[in-house]
């Protein structure tokens, strides 16, 4: 090979390279597109006037006189702010007890010794296997005859415990190491003080990614909330925003619906974008979508 | 003995809500499933049989629901498995607006699928005032529009898997991202100096690294698109077996309640039909991956 | 505070469950620690040295035995009833919390009428904190120190109760060896200055030596010997114990006594009085070697190390058992070997006999 050759090669190797890149890099832009356009539509119609909506045959892809009309109706038509509640109330509450019932069970599982523990643990690990449409029957009819339809507490009950993440905590809790307890014992640390001022300080990071995970998972459910609700007033958002489908608005106004979209996804995506790496670190380490 | 009692303490309200909201369901879910009329009124049955999973087998809506779940499984976990490792390739080799990507691709994870699904719908359905933006983009460049959401079943069928695929990407997206973040970039560089192609380089060192998750994904597909439910409410409405959409998991919904419902026992035929479909899915796809699945 | 084992047996099932013979980590210890002395618990990993830690500590209960402070039998009392401290080998701190936290942290657990105000709790976590030499760095996480002040403050946590016994596990084995060398001083300084009866369990026998008023070799969970640092060195009641003290290692040659002579092969290297006919293994310190061209044990010369103190000469004999002899000769010396050989006579007082079968000491007269 001479010079020559060796330039020319190089230069074709670049181009090819280049070319490459340019390639992948449209694609990626492509999906981005993709998976961006519902949400850059639903902000658009939910700015666009009713009238303005409903004229356009070929919808335009940006209005220049946006209002908050829609906003104010999807407020005003339809109790939004009551689903909203509702969720926030069903959100936090079920997160809440959810923490304290897996943090037990799984410092119990981690760092207690206690007899008949390798059973009740594998026990626990099978049930993860369970799918949640087997059991969901029969709690329908146990909060249907415990009279609890329609309550908070029929909605929160059964989603209290989650065998999976009191797997994730327990393997957590177990990489601190045995001698941090041992020294608490020596110091005459009780168990629960141990648990309170050592492991749950320790395991923050992974009890922030477990909570997140939990709030976006109540934030979103639609299947039980359905089931345990036909009362209006405990509609949870994803309930409300079907409701809103097929009886709000006079069903054709769909720039309220959209007002109305907007309003519900917005605090999961503010969420995400403030808790971005956490979120995604979590899904990772063993998230799953419904 | 203290040590004991503290442990039981600390499980206490983990074992008791398992007891009573999935111990307990899943036998009873059995024993509903053999109860011939059970009636949910006056909670009374007549026999003790077969007859439950004998009537849902030969429902005309159960059979529909079974169809429509199979394709849906068909053609959603070959094909977001496939783009998403597409995806992921690319997006690990690229350096400039990563970061940027790969939040733009989680987004879907964090949304309401019911409420992005209203606009999936307002994008696919044809309206008096309107086609819809899909359709007129159709027409532009030269096609027939055909209404997706009220239209015929492949039309619907096609909105339903985009819109299934669109929601699963980014749990897979991110999956695969972070399997080939962990892939030791000493075989690439070993590769490249051995002067290998870069298919051979994906089909030979990649894939078989990143196998086990790809395997993992496979098969939380499997089960996920077997359980499609409130994507299909989403894009149809609640009344899934007027649409003709229903899915096996609808099925059973709509047999415990709504305008068909009220009985817990074919539901629980039915759920326990799912779960054998799950089960034996699960069961060959492990199988399989022993075989051809490179563990480290 | 003088600590005193009877009896003392820990047994483990074994970790490999089809295995039905228990582990003996611990087999019948009767020995006492004296009040206000610093005792190593010396052995190689697995010989069960942690776990008698862990029983004088209450950690694990014995199987069988008693281990009394002073006259108090403390068999049945938790960890915290017995008033001791105790320092891990990856120093345990908690990783969250500032070296003040993490000081005051064991203060923090007394209830009732022990209760300390918060004043009295600093005081006392500023003298310990003082005592180790860290008073500076109170407000710093355990990351970002260096390993030796993480085991400084580890020690003042387990000394800000006022122990009556602190214990060690193997408290240098996670430092370099410059800070070894540092830390262990400062262990040594500690223990003098507060006269707290200390044990602490090291495999590494130098560090025992050079600290310990008293050591204890363990092996295979029993007592092999107990006594004052150079005793022990000078007189091992068995090969193991010799070979295990001392760098370089022990030198064991294959020999024989007839007629109370030593014979290494065919050549005789010392007197042997009072010692019957029969196969010995002799064991020669490295210092216990003479260069002299008349001497009776001819090596071949392989190589000659200079460390500047002293010159290791490296030679190897038919006789010998393992690799290469070493010997440690002054520096001043010159080595020249003829034709390839090394010849070397004995100090008599570096020598020591053993059984060759049960691998006891033979003493001379």
């Amino acid at each position: 090979m001479d010079k020559q050759q060796v330039q020319t090669i190089e230069r074709e190797s670049m181009i090819r390279n280049r070319l490459r890149e340019v390639l992948r890099y449209l694609f990626l832009i492509l999906w981005a597109i993709l998976v961006l356009f519902p949400f850059y539509w639903m902000i658009l119609t939910s700015v666009k006037s009713y009238s303005a909506y409903n004229s356009e045959y070929v919808p335009k892809f940006f209005t220049l006189s946006p209002t908050v009309q829609n906003y104010i109706q999807a407020f005003t038509a339809v109790p939004l702010a009551r689903y909203f509640f509702n969720t926030l109330v069903f959100t936090l509450v079920t997160t809440a007890l959810m923490m304290i019932v897996i943090i037990f069970a799984a410092f119990a599982f981690a760092r207690l010794d206690f007899k008949g523990k390798d059973i009740v643990f594998s026990m626990f690990l099978s049930l993860m296997m369970i799918p949640n449409e087997l059991v969901i029957i029969t709690n329908f009819v146990t909060i249907t005859n415990l009279d609890l339809r329609n309550t908070y507490l029929g909605l929160i009950l059964p989603s209290v415990t989650s065998v999976f993440y009191i797997y994730l905590l327990k393997e957590n809790f177990e990489q601190i190491p045995e001698e941090l307890y041992k020294a608490a014992k020596v110091d005459g640390t009780s168990d629960m003080r141990y648990l309170f001022k050592v492991m749950i300080p320790i395991s923050k990071p992974t009890l922030v990614t477990v909570t997140i995970l939990k709030v976006i998972e109540c934030w979103n459910s639609y299947v039980w909330p359905r089931l345990i609700t036909d009362d209006k007033n405990f509609f949870l958002v994803s309930n409300g925003i079907q409701e809103i489908r097929e009886n709000g608005f006079g069903r054709e106004n769909i720039p309220a619906m959209m007002a109305a979209v907007v309003v519900i996804s917005l605090p999961l995506v503010v969420l995400f974008l403030i808790f971005r790496k956490k979120i995604m670190e979590g899904v990772a380490r063993g998230g799953t979508k419904g | 003995m203290k040590k004991n009692l503290t442990a039981w303490l600390c499980l206490l309200p983990a074992l008791a809500f398992l007891l009573v909201f999935m111990v307990y369901p899943l036998v009873d879910v059995f024993i509903y499933s053999f109860e011939e009329g059970y009636n949910f009124a006056s909670q009374s049955y007549f026999g003790v049989g077969l007859y439950n999973y004998d009537y849902v087998l030969h429902d005309p809506y159960f059979i529909q629901a079974l169809k429509n779940t199979f394709i849906i499984v068909i053609i959603t976990v070959p094909l977001s498995t496939g783009i998403a490792l597409f995806i992921s390739l690319e997006l690990s080799n690229i350096k400039l607006i990563r970061d940027f990507f790969q939040t733009v691709y989680f987004l879907p994870y964090v949304t309401n699928t019911l409420a992005v699904g209203l606009v999936f719908m307002i994008l696919f359905k044809k309206t008096p005032y309107s086609d819809g933006l899909v359709n007129i983009l159709i027409q532009f460049f030269g096609g027939t529009g055909v209404d997706f959401i009220d239209g015929p079943y492949w039309a619907k069928m096609f909105v339903m898997c985009f819109y299934t695929i669109w929601i699963v990407m980014p749990f897979k997206i991110l999956i695969l991202t972070s399997a080939l973040a962990s892939v030791n970039p000493m075989y690439y560089k070993a590769a490249k100096v051995d002067g290998t192609s870069s298919f051979r380089t994906f089909y030979k060192i990649t894939l078989p690294m990143i196998s086990p998750m790809v395997f993992y994904l496979v098969i939380t597909g499997f089960i996920g698109a077997f359980k499609a439910y409130s994507d299909e409410v989403a894009l149809f409405g609640t009344d899934l077996n007027a649409a003709g959409m229903n899915t096996i998991v609808g099925y059973v919904y709509d047999m415990l309640y709504g305008n068909s419902g009220g009985y817990p026992s074919y539901a629980s035929a039915a759920a326990l039909i799912l779960f054998a479909i799950v089960f034996t899915i699960t069961t060959i796809n492990l199988m399989v991956s022993k075989k051809t699945v490179f563990y480290n | 505070m003088k600590i005193v084992l009877e009896h003392l047996t820990k047994r483990f099932p074994n970790r490999n469950k089809k295995i039905k013979d228990e582990v003996v980590a611990v087999s019948d210890f009767n020995f006492t620690i004296p009040d206000g002395k610093l005792v190593g618990l010396l052995g190689p990993s697995g010989c069960g040295k942690s776990t008698a830690l862990n029983l004088i500590c209450g950690l694990e209960k014995p199987t069988e035995g008693r281990i009394y402070f002073e006259d108090l039998d403390v068999t049945g009392l938790e960890p915290e009833k017995r008033g001791v401290g105790l320092v891990f080998q990856n120093y345990a701190l908690y990783p969250h919390l500032t070296v003040r936290e993490n000081i005051r942290f064991p203060l923090e657990n007394l209830r009732g009428e022990d209760k300390l105000t918060k004043e009295v709790m600093e005081e006392k976590v500023l003298e310990a904190a003082k005592l180790v030499q860290i008073d500076s760095l109170l407000d710093r996480k355990p990351n970002e120190m260096s390993g030796g002040q993480q085991q400084r403050v580890a020690i003042a946590r387990a000394l800000v109760k006022m122990p009556k016994v602190l214990l060690l596990d193997e408290p240098l084995s996670n430092l370099d060896a410059r800070l070894r060398l540092q830390t262990r001083e400062e262990i040594k300084r500690i223990q003098t200055e507060t006269g707290i009866t200390t044990v602490f369990v090291t495999h590494d026998q130098e560090e025992a030596m050079s600290i310990s008023d008293i050591i204890v070799v363990m092996k295979d969970g029993v007592l092999q010997q107990m006594g004052k640092p150079q005793e022990i060195y000078d007189e091992p009641i068995n090969l193991f114990v010799a070979k295990f003290l001392g760098t370089p290692q022990i030198n064991v040659f294959e020999g024989s006594v007839r007629s109370e002579k030593v014979y290494i092969g065919e050549s005789p290297v010392m007197d042997a009085k009072g010692v019957g006919d029969g196969d010995v293994y002799v064991a020669v310190r490295p210092e216990g070697f003479i260069v002299d061209e008349n001497g009776p044990l001819a090596c071949s010369f392989i190589n000659r190390e200079v460390m500047g103190r002293d010159t290791s000469v490296i030679a190897t004999n038919e006789h010998f058992l393992g690799e290469n002899i070493r010997a440690i000769i002054p520096s001043e010396e010159e080595v020249v070997p003829v034709d390839g050989c090394v010849r070397f006579s004995l100090k008599p007082h570096k020598v020591r006999l053993f059984d060759k079968i049960i691998e006891e000491r033979i003493r001379t007269e």
